[in-house]
């Protein structure tokens, strides 16, 4: 079973002519980043809530890590859930490290131990402790309360974390490099995470998977580069602008279009591009260096080859 | 102020009277004001009828009401105690409510979403962001139930608005008219900046300049 399980999932709202959430079933593995994509008011933010229980499904079964989270006190399961949300949500009255400190305290911690824990997270999301620890969140620029967000989510070390729309009120340039922070984080900690956004872009470059919530159903649930693609229905294909070839080159990482490197390839005579940067930033170095090939690294190793073919065979829909 | 300086004894004892009774109706307005206050910010529809029935006994002269009061609890202190926390409601009441509305809806969900049980909650997060503001509604009841305490001489409750009936009823002693009104003015400015103190202390923006001071003034 996955880490997390939605099992025909259904939410109606006292009142309510339609249900928020209809007949959801999907599940997301440990370690995944899977995206939770739609319009406003198709439901995901309601579904993100369905799993730390701030909503009760009406009908339906979730599990988190096999077991129903209504087993355990609502509490109890909280506590082992990282929630980052929209404007941080931060304390006004806690300093930097009182914020963090919040779910430690609440799990009993030692103060030393407690201590240590938001000096390593400080660390962690790049805001040097010394500097950060007292300030009061009013004292910090929208995107290093972000930081501290999401800081204070991950301070319980919670394996699930779910996050709502957290760069939403931030601008683009801020956003830009809080994504990087996440993939760089979530490469580090490999927790299992459901994300929610409405900002394509955003999702097609977070996610290791995406969910497209229609009115409160399911209508896909495949990889970035599937949904682009290979699209189910026009509502899709809209959503997502799956006719913007260049745009697609922007979002689609180096390594979902590589070829794996075959033994009789020497890397040392191609320029190198990291795996998780994108096809267009692969064209424009191609362009730029007149090579007929660049060598795909990850770390430092080399993975695989990528070059024009291989990114006419992206641009035009055909898996690599 | 030579009356003052002349009977200390008296005064004094006035003075503590005053503040006692001054003290008692405070707790007992707060320990009325904190349930309603809750009751209103869990269901809203009894904001209107509430405050508009707090607001309406506000309008009320104090001595007027008093005097209503007197057939119920005597020609005592207990009339003009009573007084005093049916006038503090509306001013209590209403800053717990701005208090409580103003936390923002992200910041209570962040609580709960963390995994913070109701009472958490309250003592974490809530108290702490309401206090400022409430304390600035106690500041200003407090002032009200100085000047009502004083009224309340009139009826048996002594305090310091004793001088004052006295020195209106006897010939020639504006004296003691001067040390009632100095004492009175006296306590209620003491009142007022112990307060603003307090007030000061539970502010999370102004520990904000005062660490920002402590920094500036620390030597290089």
């Amino acid at each position: 079973m996955s880490a997390i399980e939605f099992e025909q999932v259904s939410l109606r709202f006292p009142g309510a002519s339609r249900p928020v959430v209809r007949d959801c079933s999907f599940g997301v593995n440990a370690g995944e980043l899977v995206v939770i994509l739609g319009p406003s008011g198709c439901g995901k933010t309601t579904l993100l809530k369905l799993v730390n229980r701030l909503y009760e499904p009406t009908s339906g079964q979730i599990y988190l890590g096999g077991t129903k989270i209504r087993q355990q006190s609502v509490t109890t399961l909280r506590r082992q859930i990282g929630y980052v949300i929209q404007q941080s949500g931060l304390f006004p009255h806690m300093t930097v490290a009182q914020n963090i400190a919040v779910v430690p305290k609440l799990l009993g911690w030692s103060r030393p131990k407690i201590q240590m824990r938001v000096d390593e997270l400080l660390t962690l999301i790049k805001l040097p402790p010394q500097e950060y620890r007292d300030r009061y969140p009013s004292q910090l620029s929208g995107g290093q309360q972000q930081r501290v967000g999401l800081g204070r989510a991950l301070a319980g070390n919670p394996d699930f974390l779910l996050m709502d729309e957290p760069f939403g009120a931030i601008d683009a340039i801020t956003r830009a490099s809080l994504q990087e922070e996440i993939l760089r984080l979530q490469n580090q900690l490999q927790k299992t995470i459901l994300f929610v956004s409405h900002d394509v872009e955003e999702a097609l470059r977070l996610g290791d998977r995406i969910l497209i919530l229609q009115a409160g159903q399911v209508v896909q649930y495949d990889t970035p580069f599937n949904i682009l693609q290979r699209p189910v229905n026009g509502f899709v294909y809209e959503l997502v602008g799956a006719a913007d070839r260049v745009r697609q080159l922007g979002i689609l990482r180096v390594e979902t279009a590589m070829t794996p490197l075959s033994p009789s390839h020497s890397p040392e005579r191609n320029p190198s591009i990291a795996a998780e940067t994108d096809l267009r930033d692969a064209l424009s170095l191609l362009l730029q260096t007149g090579a007929a090939a660049l060598t795909v690294v990850k770390g430092n190793n080399p993975v695989g080859v990528v070059g024009w073919q291989q990114i006419q065979a992206a641009a035009q829909g055909k898996a690599a | 102020m030579s009356y003052i300086l002349q009977n200390p004894g008296l005064v004094w004892g006035l003075l503590l009277e005053h503040l006692q009774m001054t003290v008692l109706g405070l707790l007992i307005a707060v320990g009325i004001a904190l349930p309603v206050a809750l009751l209103i910010h869990r269901f809203p529809w009894l904001n209107l009828p509430l405050l508009g029935a707090l607001g309406t006994l506000y309008t009320i002269p104090s001595l007027a009401l008093i005097i209503l009061l007197v057939p119920l609890f005597g020609l005592n202190s207990t009339s003009v105690i009573v007084a005093m926390v049916i006038y503090a409601q509306i001013i209590l009441v209403r800053n717990l409510i701005v208090g409580l509305q103003s936390i923002p809806a992200t910041v209570l969900e962040a609580a709960r979403g963390m995994g913070m049980n109701a009472w958490q909650r309250w003592w974490w997060v809530q108290v702490p962001l309401v206090l400022p503001i409430f304390l600035a509604g106690l500041r200003l009841a407090a002032i009200v139930e100085i000047a009502i305490a004083t009224i309340g001489a009139k009826f048996g409750a002594g305090g310091l608005g004793d001088l004052l009936f006295e020195g209106i009823a006897q010939a020639g002693r504006e004296d003691k008219i001067w040390a009632g009104a100095i004492s009175v003015a006296i306590m209620a400015l003491g009142t007022n900046i112990a307060l603003l103190r307090l007030e000061d202390l539970a502010n999370p923006a102004s520990r904000i300049s005062r660490r920002a001071k402590s920094i500036r003034g620390k030597p290089t």
